[in-house]
């Protein structure tokens, strides 16, 4: 920031971290960045408990944690097998919807785009403080939709994340407000990505540094592009299927009702319409994160660039035509289901571009093995290994038999859980000291890493197992036969709990102990704008626009 | 911040202009697809659904085929429905005629309407029906009793379809619903 020296107002405008105002009418993109990671933190702690629940419950055989009375889960008002189904439910939706999208998409998005295109802020900064804001009140329906009656008595909705009719329009069986709620805070989350979607759209579009020309963007920059696409082009979708639901349930249409001429399978459809980006939606920033910093810390630039980028968009637009993977079990003909095998096993190959580019790109680098870097390197293996359990799954005869197990519950926390997970702590450990301007602990955050990487295999690796053996998901009990690994499973997941008490340690640590971290902590390989600016970057960066030259880019 | 100068403003609205096109056209799509999903079964006798005609075809084959009946009640409807015969054999362009027996068994009245769907499915754009109790509502008095007839034939074309010509059996299956109409 040298320019700004010229300026007259060249002092930093950053009001006091004690001010609400400058959270509650934010309009800069660095604070709304830091909202956003705050709040996904809190939502991953709550969604991380319900699923300590799950684990727990299914320990041993029987049902003890959802017992009716059982001490923790009457407190919640959860003690039934429905209480087990609503815990099921929302992990998932919260995991999704308010964990994994607003910490890649609504922190690092918002936080580094900008930064990295040489812009001064988002295109719409005021619209960024609703897209922002709109989530809370989202997350405060859903948890409201667990406290209020669901299915009769039993409070909460418990249909699965995937809310299919004729489960949610049933009134015998969600009768209750609980699904409504449901409906409506995923109506608010969805205009919350939307309205993020435009603003990164147009921000990406027309506020790139003189210079900064598309293919001269941080590979990051290109997925959220992707990403946002996905949103604008899916989420429509999904708010015209949970309209259908909303007024099925309370307006007497039957769009979903066979009873009516309606079609339940036709939801499915709608719903996987904007299912299958999703899915994409939750990985392709970590993609971008990963590429950054394998980049980073092999001190190279990445490897076939072009090739990179354009796999994320093909990734993107392959994405739209292979939604029915998800449903071969309800009976769609064999010449559809060819079809849609043969599209999802395509996918593989731009994803097998992006990993082999990745080590592409650590071959023959100087590698430096930091906490990021580690993060980054355990994100290429477990989505390697999710990858490949997809394109198992992606054939329909093996699907049939596998469809709604524990395999495919394996697989998709190996790609989702673990690969989206792993990326956005690979990319807070690595950002955190742009952020904050402190270094953290290199052992604690190590240590996170290690017991966390063993952990979740210790969980979702067995899962494999359970799901060829044929153990159903969103089941409270299981016959005693599935008990040696779904205990070994249960393990994995307090050693995991245990890394994630490491990690608000690491953080603890980190805020108390205020290393300073300098303006670029990982050295010549990490080239990007945002390593040219303070730590923290100044409150408004860029008043002079920084040129970018051809040989200084990804 | 510093002021954007006006053209980029104007940019910028028009990118963020597109963007919101898109958003209001995937809306409209995804409301589209109710009707076209619909029309995309009828038409191509998708998961078996079978087709409405109002002529028999000119033409019957020597061949014969299998028509197996089928009836299911949904779990809250009071009825008896069963098919009065449970196969009929007949000729391929054949015009048939089958009977199905419904009976209110409850002491109100109901209206109830049946859904249909032909197995194996790729028999669907094949399998056509010129006169169906199922295409309307029905209302049953107090313990009414009442035969209802369905008229249909299986299409010559079958035999040029290679997914089709080796098929000795068609099943045609009826569930009976309470309509959205009946206010009990």
């Amino acid at each position: 920031m040298t320019a700004e020296t010229a300026h007259a107002h060249d002092h930093d405008h950053r009001p006091s971290l004690y001010d609400w105002k400058r959270w509650v009418y934010s309009t800069n993109h660095k604070d709304i960045g830091t909202m956003y990671l705050i709040f996904a933190i809190i939502a991953g702690l709550i969604g991380g408990a319900l699923s300590g629940l799950i684990r727990w419950e299914l320990a041993e055989p029987g049902v003890q944690v959802f017992a009716e009375g059982s001490a923790i889960t009457a407190w919640l008002q959860m003690d039934s097998a429905h209480g087990y189904n609503v815990a099921v439910t929302m992990h998932g939706l919260i995991m999704i919807f308010f964990m994994v999208m607003p910490a890649m998409i609504g922190g690092f998005g918002n936080w580094f785009v900008p930064l990295m295109i040489g812009a001064p802020d988002m295109a719409f900064p005021r619209m960024n403080n609703i897209s922002f804001w709109l989530l809370p009140a989202s997350f405060g329906l859903a948890l409201l939709s667990m406290m209020v009656p669901g299915n009769g008595d039993f409070n909460g909705f418990g249909g699965g994340w995937t809310l299919y009719a004729p489960l949610s329009t049933s009134t015998t069986h969600h009768g209750g407000p609980s699904m409504d709620l449901l409906i409506l805070s995923l109506h608010i989350a969805g205009a919350s990505s939307i309205l993020g979607a435009i603003n990164f759209i147009t921000t990406i579009f027309n506020m790139r540094a003189p210079g900064m020309t598309m293919h001269r963007m941080p590979l990051f920059v290109w997925s959220i592009l992707v990403t946002v696409w996905l949103l604008v082009l899916s989420l429509p979708v999904l708010a015209g299927a949970l309209t259908m639901l909303l007024t099925d349930r309370n307006f007497g249409t039957q769009f979903f009702e066979a009873a009516g001429g309606g079609d339940p399978v036709m939801y499915q459809h709608l719903f996987w319409f904007f299912g299958h980006p999703e899915v994409y939606i939750l990985i392709l920033p970590g993609f971008g994160m990963v590429s950054q910093i394998v980049s980073t810390f092999s001190k190279k630039p990445v490897f076939g660039y072009l090739g990179m980028a354009y796999a994320m968009v093909s990734i993107g637009v392959i994405g739209f035509v292979v939604w029915a993977h998800h449903m071969y079990t309800v009976g769609m003909g064999l010449d559809l289901e060819a079809y849609f095998i043969a599209a999802t096993m395509v996918i593989a190959v731009p994803t097998g571009i992006k990993i082999f580019s990745w080590i592409a790109t650590m071959w023959g680098g100087s590698l430096d093995f930091k906490v990021p870097m580690l993060w980054a390197i355990g994100f290429i293996f477990l989505f390697t290994v999710g990858g490949v359990t997809g394109v198992v799954l992606a054939n329909s005869g093996i699907d049939t038999a596998l469809h709604d197990t524990y395999y495919v519950v394996a697989h998709f926390h190996y790609v989702l859980s673990l690969g989206a997970v792993f990326a956005i702590f690979a990319g807070f450990f690595y950002w955190i000291p742009k952020m904050s301007g402190y270094r953290y602990n290199g052992f604690l955050a190590g240590l996170q890493f290690w017991v966390m990487f063993i952990g979740v295999n210790i969980i979702f690796f067995p899962q494999h197992f359970l799901g060829l053996q044929g153990m159903p998901r969103r089941y409270v009990d299981y016959p005693a036969a599935f008990e040696y690994w779904n205990y070994i499973s249960s393990v994995g997941y307090a050693i995991t709990a245990f890394g994630v008490l490491i990690f608000l340690v690491t953080l603890a640590e980190m805020f108390i102990v205020k290393r300073k971290a300098g303006d670029n902590p990982w050295g010549e390989g990490a080239t990007t704008l945002e390593w040219t600016l303070s730590s923290p970057p100044p409150f408004h960066q860029f008043n002079e626009l920084p040129v970018i030259k051809p040989d200084t880019h990804h | 911040m510093n002021a954007p100068q006006d053209p980029k403003k104007k940019r910028m609205a028009r990118t963020a202009g597109m963007v919101v096109a898109a958003v209001v056209g995937m809306t409209g799509l995804g409301f589209a697809a109710v009707p076209l999903y619909d029309a995309f079964c009828r038409i191509t006798g998708y998961g078996g659904t079978t087709q409405e005609a109002s002529a028999a075809p000119s033409q019957i084959l020597d061949q014969r085929i299998n028509i197996r009946f089928d009836s299911n009640i949904a779990p809250d409807l009071p009825i008896e429905f069963a098919p009065v015969q449970r196969v009929e054999s007949i000729r391929i362009g054949e015009t048939g005629l089958a009977f199905y027996r419904i009976r209110n068994l409850s002491d109100q009245p109901i209206i109830a309407r049946a859904n249909y769907n032909v197995t194996p499915h790729v028999a669907g754009p094949y399998f056509a029906k010129l006169e169906c109790f199922c295409f309307t509502d029905r209302t049953l008095a107090p313990g009414e009793e009442a035969e209802l007839p369905v008229v249909f034939f299986v299409d010559p074309e079958l035999v040029g379809d290679p997914d089709t010509r080796d098929l000795d059996t068609i099943t045609l299956s009826y569930t009976f619903f309470r309509s959205p109409t009946d206010a009990s």
